[in-house]
């Protein structure tokens, strides 16, 4: 689950990085050309249009971004594992109730019917009987205990194998119920075979290639699966098309004969394809600002849906001096701390300083909201204790009570000869400069020099021990970027702000705990947390760790983000979950012509 | 001739070579290394990445990778994609037919409208047709094909609803009806493409021909009382064609590479499309793959355009 919020993080800035560099032309020609371009002209539906087939019997799913391989565990974004994700399902998935729906499981686990363990170290899983393969080969437990063993094994090097570090062994119990054991006390059991990173790969179809040889197993290529459709023809890169899969357990009930997934081009003209034009029914993730998006969505023919996971842009500041050096070269090092974010109430300061309001609604809009949180999703989740301000002259008064003033009439405050000059650090991200832009007006206003600072996302997250420029060396003040959980367990999120996460030169810089933050009571509670087994105890630690990091200013929560895709008028059932990719449901997608 | 041929051979084995390890050198040395994608992800443990670093190849050192990559490519192998782990051939081959659809057309398109255009508006310099074709032609060059792109898919897809402005790759032609489907769907980039490199073959095409206008040998051959056809058929046209060969010669392998930018913005899975999705995922083998062909195709080309003029023009000997 920890390697998803990284997943997440690369996902979205390569798409930045894409978008930015190649569209951004392409965007701002778009707006002005769809400005005076957008009359109405509803009236005429043209036969050109049209398909070979009746359009109710295809989907037309549009993905920007085109999937390489359709093995979810080989993969390394979620362009792929979206298209796996039709032919490939996990045991169960949660929806946006935060509930858990059986996929190839019979039933969920719960304490009561005896699936998970009172002492919390194994969960046992029934599977549904008579479910086959899109061959026709029967689905049974050896399959799940062989997702096992091809995630785990080294010399496939899955990209999911992380998540599954915390399993011990997998009993077959008969050939429809497992039971897996854990290495220690697991109250996430739910993170293993549940949603984006537990699907199941079929055992006879992979098992010559549990090895080095993985990259040449046909079926990374052409999936046999257990979802609603199977795939007829892949182009990498390209096109992805299935066909009903007439050996899914509710065949009848689909809604389209073929789906079409089509990858390629870019951001606004997807957009453009479903809301304006409806030459596609789904366009996936539209990282396109709202002021180019609104208009679009006047074209009547598809609906903006947005989906407020857990993303969350945030800034983090260091808490470790950036211009100081020890003698072997290291910068940011845990020997000397940051001369004045060291002190609360400059943090406390900074935190007054920034406007979330107009960030969230005049540079996101329908993207994301104001938040003051570092844990946004699950709802349940979400401490209530947190509070955002935006006021000047308090954060002015601050500053002056810590003794930062300006004592030599250059503007810039100082203390005992040390002048508040800061640099401010993200990536090339047309959002995220114009943040910048605002915050550095702010903290200029109150007396401090602010040097901002973008880097190519493909070196800011990198994590390149080599290149000064990535997030882990954090040769800066401040930093802006976003990131979550995508499993409804916070506790390997929140992990990031624990003492053994410090990237330093001694570790080769890894680690997540940028910030250098290192407080043994928070790592008290993480401890505790990781072992804790009544839900709503472990809740309440959770919020007291989202609290410890917030009221204290270590992390500044900005904007809870929203992804967001294009859906035609006549299509229905398109539910999307936080925990699960978008098209988790699609066997209940439907059209009306 | 045939020694001309067998060095002119020889001297492009550096070429190659050099292009090789300059494009190899780039790759490898970028801040955006194939294996960052993976360096993101946590699960990942070190032990596994230096895993899969192995399976690629990346944990040799990179003159050795180079040589290593240097004698598979001479036999013929062209590698895996990092991404997609299937073998690069099969990727090119697959996009080949769609890139040399959209990209031959185009070319047609641009020989056919170049040619007449550029003669008539030497032959009547000045006159007001010469005036609006060169007016165009101005234009259609300093519009990047990406404008005219989204022009074009503003106005007949999205407000006239002519022709789909995703191109469906899928299609199988077997009847009128999905004949006329392909050929739809193929006018707006092949009108864009064309167009722009018309206006480009078009001013060369008629520079050239005011450069033979005045010369001495064309006053000649008028004096005779050649009829004009003549004159312009059998002596400025000859000479004329030459540098006009040159150019045509040396785009011919761009039909191969195809259109980086106008076959992102029409969405056709073309070479071009491959390669800049491979430069943004840092898939080396892919990347490599493609420049090297294209590589060699420009020098077989050049070789090409050299061997035609002496065709051309019999005073160059070899």
């Amino acid at each position: 689950m920890k390697s998803t919020q990284y997943r997440m993080r690369s996902l979205f800035d390569s798409i930045y990085l894409k978008s930015y560099r190649f569209s951004v032309f392409v965007s701002l020609i778009s707006l002005t050309l769809t400005s005076c371009g957008s009359s109405p002209n509803s009236t005429s539906t043209n036969p050109s249009n049209s398909n070979q087939q009746p359009p109710e019997k295809t989907l037309k799913l549009l993905y920007w971004q085109a999937p390489t391989i359709l093995n979810p565990h080989l993969s390394t974004g979620f362009k792929d594992s979206e298209a796996s994700r039709i032919t490939l399902e996990p045991l169960a998935s949660f929806n946006n109730q935060l509930k858990l729906v059986p996929f190839l499981a019979a039933e969920i686990p719960t304490i009561e019917n005896g699936g998970i363990a009172k002492d919390g170290k194994s969960v046992t899983w029934k599977l549904k009987k008579d479910v086959k393969w899109s061959d026709g080969k029967p689905f049974t437990a050896d399959d799940v205990i062989f997702t096992f063993e091809f995630i785990s094994n080294p010399k496939v090097g899955t990209t999911t194998s992380g998540t599954y570090k915390i399993i011990n062994n997998i009993e077959k119990i008969d050939d429809h119920r497992i039971k897996i054991n854990f290495k220690d006390v697991t109250p996430g059991w739910y993170s293993v075979f549940v949603g984006t990173e537990g699907m199941i790969l079929p055992r006879h179809i992979f098992e010559a290639y549990n090895g080095e040889n993985s990259r040449q197993a046909p079926g990374n290529l052409k999936p046999v699966g257990t979802g609603p459709y199977r795939v007829v023809e892949f182009k990498p890169g390209d096109v992805v098309v299935y066909e009903a899969n007439p050996n899914f357990r509710e065949a009848k009930l689909l809604g389209f004969e073929r789906l079409e997934l089509k990858g390629g081009g870019d951001a606004t003209s997807a957009a453009r394809a479903v809301l304006q034009t409806g030459d596609a029914d789904y366009a996936y993730n539209l990282q396109v600002e709202s002021n180019i998006l609104k208009p679009l969505e006047a074209g009547g023919k598809g609906k903006i849906v947005s989906n407020f996971g857990t993303l969350m842009e945030r800034i983090l500041i260091n808490q470790t001096d950036p211009n100081k050096t020890t003698p072997d070269g290291e910068r940011s090092s845990l020997k000397f701390p940051h001369p004045f974010f060291s002190d609360p109430k400059v943090r406390q300061a900074l935190s007054l300083a920034i406007n979330r309001e107009i960030i969230a609604n005049q540079l996101y809009g329908i993207l994301g909201k104001p938040t003051s949180n570092f844990v946004v999703n699950p709802p349940q989740v979400v401490s209530p204790n947190t509070r955002y301000e935006f006021n000047l002259e308090k954060a002015a008064k601050l500053l002056d009570e810590a003794g930062w003033k300006d004592t030599n009439n250059n503007r810039i405050r100082d203390k005992n000869g040390v002048e508040m000059n800061i640099v401010f650090q993200t990536s090339v991200n047309p959002l995220r400069q114009k943040t910048q832009e605002v915050i550095k007006q702010s903290l200029e206003q109150l007396g401090m020099k602010v040097e901002l600072k973008s880097i190519d996302p493909s070196v800011y997250f990198s994590s390149d021990p080599a290149n000064p420029d990535t997030t882990e060396r954090f040769a800066a003040d401040l930093q802006l970027f976003s990131t979550g959980n995508t499993n409804p367990d916070p506790t390997s999120y929140l992990k990031t702000y624990t003492c053994d996460d410090i990237p330093q030169k001694a570790n080769n810089w890894t680690g997540d705990n940028v910030s250098r933050y290192c407080n043994p009571a928070y790592d008290a509670l993480w401890e505790q947390a990781t072992t804790e087994i009544d839900p709503e105890k472990q809740k309440q630690i959770w919020i007291k760790m989202n609290d410890m990091l917030v009221n204290n200013t270590i992390v500044i929560p900005l904007v809870h983000r929203a992804e967001v895709g294009g859906v035609n008028q006549n299509l229905t059932g398109v539910k999307l979950t936080p925990w699960d990719l978008t098209v988790w449901n699609i066997k209940d997608w439907k059209k009306t012509p | 001739m045939t020694r001309y041929l067998i060095n002119r051979i020889l001297t492009s084995i550096p070429t190659l070579i050099a292009i090789s390890l300059v494009v190899f050198l780039i790759l490898a040395l970028a801040p955006g290394n194939p294996m960052g994608e993976f360096a993101t992800n946590p699960s990942i443990t070190p032990e596994v990445r230096e895993n899969i670093r192995r399976s690629l190849g990346l944990d040799q050192p990179i003159p050795i990778r180079y040589l290593k990559w240097v004698w598979a490519f001479l036999q013929g192998d062209l590698g895996y994609s990092f991404t997609s782990r299937s073998p690069v051939l099969g990727l090119i081959l697959q996009r080949l037919p769609t890139t040399l659809w959209i990209m031959g057309l185009a070319y047609l398109l641009a020989v056919i409208l170049a040619f007449p255009l550029g003669i008539i508006s030497a032959l009547k310099r000045y006159s007001i047709l010469d005036q609006i074709v060169t007016t165009v032609s101005f234009i259609g060059f300093s519009l990047p094909t990406f404008f005219t792109g989204l022009l074009f898919i503003i106005i007949f897809s999205v407000q006239l609803k002519w022709f789909p402005f995703i191109y469906n790759s899928t299609l199988q032609v077997t009847n009128l009806q999905t004949f006329w489907q392909q050929i739809q769907q193929s006018i707006m980039p092949v009108c864009v493409l064309g167009f722009y490199q018309a206006a480009i073959l078009m001013r060369f095409i008629r520079s050239s021909f005011l450069e033979q206008l005045n010369q001495n040998y064309v006053r000649t051959a008028y004096s005779k009382g050649l009829p004009k056809l003549n004159v312009i058929n059998g002596h400025i046209l000859r000479n004329a064609l030459i540098p006009v060969v040159t150019l045509m010669a040396l785009e011919i392998p761009g039909l191969f590479a195809g259109s980086l930018v106008t076959e992102q913005v029409f969405r056709i899975p073309g070479i071009g499309a491959l390669l800049i999705d491979s430069i943004f995922r840092s898939d080396t083998p892919v990347i490599m793959g493609i420049t090297m062909v294209y590589a060699i195709l420009v020098v077989l080309f050049n070789l090409l355009a050299d061997l035609l003029y002496g065709f051309l023009d019999p005073r160059v000997q070899y």
